[in-house]
């Protein structure tokens, strides 16, 4: 059998994941407090509260644009039951009215109730077609809304968010969280209104046919509604450890699927196998802890209902012997008590799909829910213009990724339009954090980053990014082609243009050897490309973009000596007009410097344009001399 | 840049001969289970027998006891009926009880094996394949299989005991009638065969939009930071906008061909109901037929109307089932490129001098025409650092992934002190050689953990060793030290930062082939020369392969070996190939167009820059 060698294939050892597989051990300590769930997701009962109330408000937000379909679709479902619910009452009629005409050789009546019954039959096909048309309409709508609405909420949250989220949670919350509302979303509404009706409907039967014994039916409420609470708690609960479950099985999965060469070539399966073994297991744990929960609630109200049937028959029976009522209303009463309770399994089963769907929600609402803390402004102040744009000041910047350990502390600078910076010094020194709060992906604790004057966070985005353009040291392509990722840098661009910013920085050569040149599928993270062919698509993306600021980030690092060399010459007059800040190790971007920033421990400890740095003999000039020794 | 181009998953879509091949395929899964399967199946039919019982009993009670003021018989009957009820609630909790683990043990080996044999499959695959379409294999689809197996097949054979048993029934009251009724099941067969076929393609899609979305998201979440320097939020959303809204129309579609085909489902039963209401109101004028017999036909048949109205669910459960077990199949059958041989042998890594060498080595990356190495010589002595040079795209990584068979050698071989790489076990060729690569992959786990990734067993000594050596003492400082859990990709650390535990983690597994790919490019001068020169030690005992850009580094070498057109062109020490080799100059020279670069055009382009500015 061919499926076999796979399940044999499986280490042995990964059904008993040990304590090495504990969770708390191999993933360590977060320095966040918050790590792995937005800020609203608290273990406080009153956050709980909150967050659910928060997730019933969104299924009502997104329901909201849809009141006149659902409203059509409850019409619909009404037609279609009533037209069912005629189809015995014609039989009634054809056996009572149409035998004992047609006997007489007159089958007109039984012709009328065929007709009707063929209508009926008819009605209720097309109520029921327009009515699942319908429903399927509305659930996708809903779903296609909750994604879009969430998809965009998590391009705007900041960087710092998505690091502590991770992808893998993002990834969930998209897709196993969604698919869990879809559940709900198909086959809920029906489920609800049949229900919701045919109890209405038959509670006020009863009551009509016989009030003592209706009360006898009452006496079970109180008994359906301790169990339906018992079953709400819990199961939110479950489905909500369920749902986290999850996450943790996608975010290990992501990753060790995006790391899979390192994996492999640090013979890391066997672990990695273990881990997901213990993750994947924790959510069948989970997921069998709430299917229980439901395989308890379904068969109690099934209980309850048995029980009540069974009461119902002794004082009922013990009341027609007594004389009091007629053995037809108890007939009547036992056929309809059935119908009561039949439904309300299915209420059950609706019940159970809300609650796991309100989980979701509420992983969903509690994204939503997350503030941009790095938020476009409300009134945004245009950038001042004129023919030389891109002054550049930082007044007292303090910022660390964490509070208690900050990274830059008072940071003054301030680099004129047009200038190119040199941005040098140890690695961690902070370099890139400087350019990340010049691209605003941060925005400082303390004083201000300012372009033309303008205080970054008064910066419309769409204007700053086409200002500001950083060129981040992980290079990163989207899957596509090689001519998607340079547009990416200016997406109305031509072929032309695209062409013409890989020549500028010597792209080209290696583009046109490509099989299919510009149109060849650089495959996922750009892996069909070399590390520094990558470093070059990038770089022509930032070239095309064609900011009045161009901010690199080891954007050579990469390269050999010569194609580096050709991108330092390219970079000698793609500058010439705009403000650049180049961070680099290699000292040979520094000579096209116009002024050289060290930077150590987030302060700058020399400052001045390299010749005179040099001539001063202080930390640049030691550098300077090591690396040109080294060089041929 | 649409998702889920790329040649990996070709035969998305395609019909198999037999739909339902891949879904019996994973029966083996079942196997485990299968006791629990038939109990409760056993628990199931069981309940629905008392289900039926209990409003006969009802009746009796009605037309017995009460009619006739027995208030014994009354106690009795009603008893019976409690009973019953209590019966039918503990067999449906015990079906759902146990459904309710089996089920989702089931998924939970299905994933847990297609992630192992995902862990099987080379680089080579997982470049091609989308993530998300590999995720969304053992999330969405595990689930729908999963409520198949825990719903739709139970109810698939409880409603057709169910039909059966009343269509037996039908034709024992009234055998032309009866035969009336099984007649009815060729246009619900027939409508159901039609439904199920365009049903599958249609799950089909819809399974695979679900993969293209996860894999947007996925990337997405990757080139965040880049969305976000370039402010593509709106195009991307539109990118995303597109692709929901791709799969909502196959949603609804689907949702449409269900709605059509149950509500024709359910108009099949009706229209035989009206048909043996005339035909039998007929027969009963001719006197062949009582009312009381009519009106029992009749009522039972009412029985069939729930069985046949759930007939459409039950299809397309099953076929989306179908559909999942062939998207996981997918996977499951893609056999693994890189495996052991079927003799092998483990080299311990205390007999192993470390000697390496290539010879007439080819490579072509599959799905491309041109070969990247052709005919690579290469020998590495014992003990020797050997630093690879080459121009940007020239093949060096790829040469150095061959060393830990990431990917295999086209022809030619690559041996190990006189053994083919291929000869060895997978396991022990990797525990022989440590590989940091120009990205540095780190995970979000614990810095520990992801030191140790190749020597689980370290012991604290060896790791601040280590770390030491890699200049890498920072990760003490880390608010939890090693404990510390890293960012994802380990973005929560500088590029330096990054790129030192990367090294530290390779030279932590001691191995005899160490291979560093451009180990020291995110370093500053000083880091460089302080993490060399404790290189230096360490290299002295074991084989090294090293790519390397900056003159600098080539210090750490004994001797250089110079990639060019895929074929190693010179080889020798530093000093010497810079004397006699032109191109090895001119690939580390920083001297601007001291000898015209094989591969780029001489100097700045003429002309100026063909600036795009608009
Ligand atoms: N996202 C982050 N979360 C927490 N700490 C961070 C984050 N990014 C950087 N750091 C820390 O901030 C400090 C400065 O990092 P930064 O990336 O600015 O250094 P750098 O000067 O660019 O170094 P390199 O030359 O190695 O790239 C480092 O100690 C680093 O560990
Ligand atoms: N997965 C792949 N599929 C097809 N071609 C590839 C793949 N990976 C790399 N290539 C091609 O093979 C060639 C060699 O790539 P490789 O990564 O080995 O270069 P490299 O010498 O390491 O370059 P760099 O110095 O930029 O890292 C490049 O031209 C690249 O485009
Ligand atoms: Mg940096
Ligand atoms: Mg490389």
């Amino acid at each position: 059998m061919t499926g076999g060698t796979v399940g044999d294939g499986s280490s042995p050892a990964q059904r008993a994941p040990g304590p090495a597989a504990d969770p708390a051990y191999w993933r360590g300590v977060a320095p966040d407090p918050h790590a792995d769930r937005s800020l609203a997701e608290d273990a406080s009962p009153e956050a709980v509260a909150r967050l659910r109330a928060r997730s019933r408000a969104l299924l009502t937000d997104v329901l909201r644009p849809h009141r006149a379909r659902l409203g059509a679709a409850v019409a619909l479902l009404l037609a279609q039951n009533a037209a069912a619910m005629s189809g015995p009452y014609l039989v009634m009629l054809g056996i009572d009215r149409a035998i004992e005409p047609l006997r007489a050789g007159r089958p007109g009546p039984l012709v009328a109730v065929a007709v009707s019954f063929a209508a009926a039959a008819g009605i209720e096909y097309a109520a029921r077609r327009g009515f699942l048309t319908l429903s399927a309409r509305i659930g996708q709508a809903v779903l296609l809304d909750l994604r879009q609405r969430v998809y965009a909420h998590f391009l705007r949250l900041p960087v710092a968010f998505h690091e502590r989220y991770t992808s893998g949670r993002m990834i969930s919350r998209l897709t196993s969280d969604i698919d869990s509302i879809a559940e709900l979303v198909d086959g809920g509404v029906e489920s609800l209104v049949m229900a919701a009706l045919t109890i209405v409907s038959v509670a006020g039967i009863l009551l009509w046919l016989d009030l003592p014994l209706a009360a006898v039916t009452l006496l079970a409420f109180p008994l359906l509604f301790w169990l339906s609470r018992w079953f709400a708690r819990a199961s939110a609960a479950a489905y909500r450890r369920t749902r986290e479950a999850m996450a943790l099985v996608i975010v290990h999965f992501v990753e060790s699927m995006r790391g899979i060469r390192a994996v492999q070539a640090y013979r890391r399966e066997p672990r990695n196998q273990h881990i997901f073994a213990s993750v994947n297991d924790d959510y069948r744990q989970s997921s069998q802890h709430a299917f229980r929960l439901i395989a308890t609630y379904s068969p109690g109200i099934k209980l309850i209902g048995n029980v009540t049937v069974a009461a119902v028959l002794c004082y009922g029976g013990a009341r027609v012997l007594g004389g009091d009522t007629g053995v037809g209303v108890l007939a009547a009463f036992l056929l309809y008590l059935r119908r009561f309770f039949e439904p309300m399994q299915e209420l059950s089963q609706f019940y159970n799909s809300l609650q796991s769907a309100t989980a979701a929600l509420e992983k969903l609402a509690g994204v939503l829910d997350e503030r941009p803390t790095v938020a476009e402004p409300g009134r945004p102040v245009p950038l001042p213009r004129g023919p030389l744009r891109g002054a550049i000041t930082f007044r007292a910047v303090s910022f660390g990724y964490r509070p208690d350990a900050p990274i830059l502390a008072g940071l003054d600078l301030s680099i004129p339009a047009g200038q190119t910076v040199a941005l040098i010094g140890p690695t961690g020194a902070g370099k890139s954090t400087v350019a990340k709060l010049l691209a605003r992906f941060h925005d400082p604790a303390a004083g201000t980053v300012t372009l033309d004057g303008v205080d970054l966070r008064q910066v419309a985005d769409a204007e700053l990014r086409r200002t500001v353009v950083l060129v981040t040291q992980e290079t990163h392509l989207f899957g596509g082609t090689v001519a998607e990722n340079i547009r990416f840098g200016r997406p109305e661009a031509d072929d032309a243009a695209v062409e013409a910013a890989a020549r500028a920085i010597g792209a080209h050569d290696f583009i046109a050897a490509l099989p299919d040149g510009y149109a060849t599928e650089v495959h996922r993270r750009g892996g069909r490309l070399s590390a520094g062919q990558r470093q070059l698509v990038a770089f022509a993306r930032a070239f095309l973009a064609d900011p009045a600021v161009l901010i690199l980030d080891e954007a050579t690092s990469s390269l050999d000596v010569p194609t580096e060399r050709l991108v330092q010459h390219a970079l000698g007059t793609i500058l010439r007009d705009r403000t650049a800040v180049v961070i680099a190790h290699r000292l040979s971007t520094v000579e096209t410097a116009d002024r050289v920033l060290v930077l150590d421990g987030g302060r700058i400890v020399e400052d001045g344009p390299p010749a005179e740095l040099i001539a001063d003999g202080g930390r640049y000039a030691a550098l300077h001399r090591q690396w040109r020794d080294s060089l041929l | 840049m649409a998702a889920g181009s790329g040649g990996g998953p070709a035969d998305r879509g395609e019909i198999r001969r037999h739909p339902l091949r891949n879904l019996w395929r994973l029966r083996h899964y079942l196997r485990p289970h299968a006791v629990e399967f038939s109990w409760l199946m056993l628990a199931g039919l069981a309940a629905t027998a008392a289900g039926i019982a209990v409003p006969l009993v009802a009746q009796r009670v009605v037309d017995g006891p009460v009619a006739e003021r027995d208030l014994a018989g009354l106690f009795q009957l009603a008893g019976l009926a409690l009973l019953l009820g209590l019966a039918e609630a503990l067999l449906i909790f015990i079906r759902r009880w146990v459904q309710s683990s089996s089920s989702v043990a089931m998924e939970a080996t299905i994933r847990d094996d297609v992630y192992a044999h995902l862990q099987r499959l080379p680089p080579s695959f997982h470049d091609r394949w989308p993530s998300g379409q590999l995720l969304s294999r053992i999330t969405s689809d595990l689930s729908v299989l999963r409520r198949f197996l825990s719903f739709g097949l139970f109810f698939l054979v409880l409603n057709l005991v169910t039909y059966l048993g009343v269509v037996v029934l039908l034709i024992r009251l009234h055998p032309a009638l009866g035969l009336l009724v099984a007649a009815s099941a060729v246009p619900l067969f027939l409508i159901a065969r039609r439904f199920g076929r365009h049903y599958h393609a249609a799950s089909r899609r819809m399974q695979d939009q679900q993969g293209d979305v996860a894999t947007l998201v996925e990337e997405t979440a990757q080139g965040l930071r880049t969305m976000k320097a370039y402010g593509r939020g709106p195009q991307l959303a539109a990118r995303f906008a597109a692709s929901t809204r791709a799969l909502h129309d196959t949603g609804v579609a689907k949702g449409r061909l269900l709605a059509r085909t149950a509500a024709r489902l359910d108009l099949v039963p009706n229209l035989t109901l009206g048909i043996v209401l005339v035909a039998g109101a007929a027969a009963v004028a001719a006197g062949r037929l009582t009312v009381g017999q009519l009106v029992a036909f009749v009522s039972l048949q009412l029985m069939l109307i729930w069985p046949v109205q759930s007939l459409g669910w039950i299809i397309a459960n099953g076929q989306e089932a179908a559909t999942a077990a062939d998207r996981i199949q997918e996977v499951l059958d893609t056999a693994p490129a890189i495996v052991d041989a079927p003799v092998t042998v483990a080299l311990a890594r205390s007999t192993i001098r470390g000697r390496l060498r290539f010879e007439a080595v080819t490579f072509r990356y599959p799905g491309t025409t041109t070969p990247v190495l052709r005919g690579v010589d290469l020998t590495v002595e014992p003990g020797e650092t050997l630093a690879v040079v080459g121009a940007t795209g020239s093949g060096k990584s790829t040469l150095l992934s061959l060393v830990p068979r990431l990917h295999d050698v086209g022809t030619g071989r690559i041996t190990l002190d006189g053994h083919d790489l291929r000869d060895l076990r997978l396991a022990s060729l990797r525990r022989l050689v440590a590989t940091a690569f120009e990205e540095p992959t780190l995970f979000s786990m614990s810095v520990w953990e992801n030191l140790t990734l190749g020597r689980p067993d370290a012991g604290e000594d060896e790791v601040r060793a280590a770390l030491a050596l890699a200049q890498a003492e920072f990760a003490y400082d880390l608010p939890w030290g090693l404990r510390t859990r890293l960012g994802e990709q380990g973005l929560s650390l500088s590029g330096g930062q990054r790129q030192r535990l990367a090294l530290a983690r390779a030279v932590l597994v001691r191995p005899a082939v160490l291979v560093l790919d451009d180990p020291l490019s995110a370093l500053d001068v000083h880091t460089e020369a302080a993490v060399e020169s404790a290189l230096k030690r360490v290299l002295r005992d074991m084989t090294a392969l090293l790519v390397v850009h900056r003159p600098s580094t080539i210090a750490l070498a004994d001797r250089v070996a110079l990639l060019e057109h895929g074929r190693i062109s010179a080889v020798g020490p530093h000093a010497e190939l810079l004397a006699t080799v032109p191109a090895y100059r001119a690939v580390l020279s920083a001297e601007p167009a001291a000898v015209p670069h094989p591969r780029l055009p001489a100097g700045p382009p003429t002309g100026g820059f063909p600036l795009v500015r608009s």
